[in-house]
């Protein structure tokens, strides 16, 4: 079903060069995926900005929520989106504007106008992924779900 | 990372070096739980925010290596262990089906599925459907609005029949509903359903995954191919789950939800987990999966060819004859060859039938297959003996029907035993 296939390494560097992350649709809810997410990579040591401008002003999992991306102080190197596939498009046009390196959309956001745009400025990008499961393939904690890592390796392992 | 070969997958997927010792054998994790970090990380882990280890009922590191390792080989996304194999056919329909659904499936099928689907599914008000024919033809005219789910055998207990996979899966797909691909007698070695379109392998890893005959243990391997949210058939996976405050599956899991759900509704609830022994004793066997199936094919062909010219014997169905009708099914879905399962009749019926197995010497009499030992079986008298005559017929498995699975062992010397057991 999905239309875009990535390498482990493209994946791993972008979630390696990333520190601070936007999160576009982030949700005050705790089951909702983003909330997931969120908490994830919180725990993994990203800085997560939450971005919804229907509880601008109000906290999720301790930190800001922000109208836009345009509207946060510091700087974003990777802009999370958990919005429909049509909506992706001018967030990422914002992504490019605030100086972001990387945009990542979740699984079911597939925009590949926007995607092209986002590389053509430079950015890296990924669509139809989430990076939470991502990360956990990556670090091998996915492994003890069954998941499937496609990784192969002779060496000790050590979680991240 | 290269993109490794089969063989390759089959001794190193999902095992890295044990990150706790360094350990390089995968260990065996005998413990029934794990210490949690706190209180935030124990909800993290009971809400699905995070993967981690609970309980091995639900998730166990060396059972985790069994499942990452098959999934590789099926050329899936995920996997999930079970108790047997047909724990893990409870735990795919118990993630497909709400009571009162319907299911199709092509009655060449080992005897015990037949059993549990027709009988055993009833108390849950789950209903099989039988296609007439074991095509795609006979399956398109079983689904019915109804219909959830496809079910076949890739190659099909107890032998000398394959499916058209490719094309039952387009019927399935047309349908709206994923196709259910039991993998068992082929293994990933001989054929990789996903690759022919099937959305869900399954295994009696209690057979040639693991080999020796030694372990129970079945393997559910999710394709990450099905949309669950693409109609309201799958409520389990695309509506909000009350167990998780309102979670939707599918939503969260993108294209592992199927093998999430199985394991953290179904064999949390159910309870079919296998235990962590077993899982090591299957990854072991799985190590030598590829020179074992080599090994299986080879013989069982001899063993086919001398039975055919054999005037004891009526007719054999192995799939690898040349003048078997799914000869050229065998080089489409298994080129490599075409397993180790096959059928014969014996002239004189049932009776021929018990007077083989009561006299011959190196195979053994059981109920099973897989093994690295030659076994044979009467269907009519053991494994089938709850269906009815028809439908026995039906399956393959009349009166004057053996079943073999051919071991590992020289194969003049199974031919020699057979002769003498055939003439006596
Ligand atoms: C094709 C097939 N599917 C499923 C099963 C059931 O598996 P288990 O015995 O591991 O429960 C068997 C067992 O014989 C089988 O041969």
């Amino acid at each position: 079903m999905s239309e875009t296939s990535y390498t482990s390494d493209y994946l791993a560097g972008i979630l390696k060069s990333a520190k601070t992350i936007a999160m576009v649709g982030a949700s005050p809810k705790s089951i909702r995926p983003s909330y997931i997410v969120m908490k994830y990579l919180q725990k993994k040591g990203y800085r997560v900005i939450p971005v919804n401008p229907g509880v601008a002003g109000q906290e999720i999992l301790g930190e800001k929520v922000y109208a836009s991306l345009s509207d946060i102080p510091e700087k974003v190197d990777m802009v999370d989106i958990f919005r429909s596939s049509e909506a992706a498009g001018p967030i990422v046009d914002e992504a490019i504007a605030i100086g972001a390196t990387s945009v990542w959309m979740q699984i079911g956001v597939i925009n590949p106008e926007a995607a092209a745009k986002a590389e053509a400025a430079g950015l890296k990008t990924v669509m139809d992924r989430c990076p939470k499961i991502e990360c956990s393939r990556l670090s091998g904690e996915a492994g003890w779900m069954g998941i499937n890592s496609n990784l192969v390796s002779t060496r000790r392992q050590h979680l991240l | 990372m290269p993109e490794y070969s089969f063989d390759t997958l089959s001794i190193h997927a999902g095992a890295k070096p044990d990150p706790a010792t360094g350990a390089r054998t995968t260990p065996i994790y005998q413990t029934t739980s794990f210490v949690f970090d706190d209180v935030d990380h124990a909800a993290s882990l009971f809400n699905l925010q995070q993967f981690g280890n609970i309980y091995t009922r639900i998730t166990n590191p060396t059972t985790a290596v069994l499942e990452e390792r098959v999934a590789a080989l099926e050329g899936g996304a995920a996997g999930l262990a079970t108790a047997s194999g047909h724990g893990a056919q409870l735990l795919i329909f118990h993630t497909l089906l709400q009571p009162g659904d319907h299911f199709v499936a092509c009655k060449k099928l080992y005897g015990g599925s037949i059993t549990q689907f027709s009988q055993s599914f009833q108390k849950f008000d789950w209903h099989v459907d039988w296609a007439e024919t074991p095509d795609a033809e006979g399956i398109k005219a079983a689904i019915t609005p109804k219909t959830k789910a496809v079910f076949i055998e890739s190659l099909a207990n107890p032998g000398g029949v394959i499916m058209d996979i490719e094309a039952i899966a387009k019927v399935a797909h047309d349908a709206g509903v994923p196709l259910i691909v039991d993998n068992t007698l082929a293994s990933p070695y001989l054929c990789q359903p996903i690759k022919h379109g099937a959305d869900i392998v399954v295994h009696s890893a209690t057979k040639f995954l693991g080999g020796h005959g030694n372990s129970m243990g079945g393997i559910i391997v999710d394709a990450g191919t099905f949309d669950w949210s693409a109609s309201d058939k799958y409520p389990s996976l695309s509506q909000p789950n009350e167990a998780y405050h309102g979670m939707k599956l599918h939503e969260t899991f993108g294209n592992i939800a199927f093998a999430i759900t199985c394991r953290v509704i179904g064999l949390r609830d159910l309870g079919p987990a296998i235990s962590p022994f077993n899982s090591f004793m299957l990854i072991t066997g799985i190590e030598t999966l590829p020179l074992r199936m080599q090994r299986h094919s080879e013989n069982a062909l001899k063993v086919a060819e001398f039975l055919e010219s054999h005037k004891e014997v009526s007719w054999v169905s192995y799939a690898g004859l040349k003048n078997s009708a799914y000869y050229d099914a065998h080089q489409k879905y298994c080129p490599k060859g075409a397993g180790a399962v096959f059928t014969f009749g014996v002239k004189g019926g049932y009776e021929a039938g018990v007077k083989l197995v009561n006299g011959i010497e190196l195979f053994s009499h059981l109920a099973n297959v897989g093994d690295t030992r030659s076994l044979i079986i009467h269907p009519a008298s053991t494994t089938h003996r709850q269906l009815n005559e028809a439908q026995q017929e039906a399956a393959g498995a009349g009166p004057d029907v053996i079943r073999l699975s051919v071991g590992l062992e020289d194969a003049s010397d199974l031919i020699a035993d057979l002769d003498k057991a055939l003439k006596a």
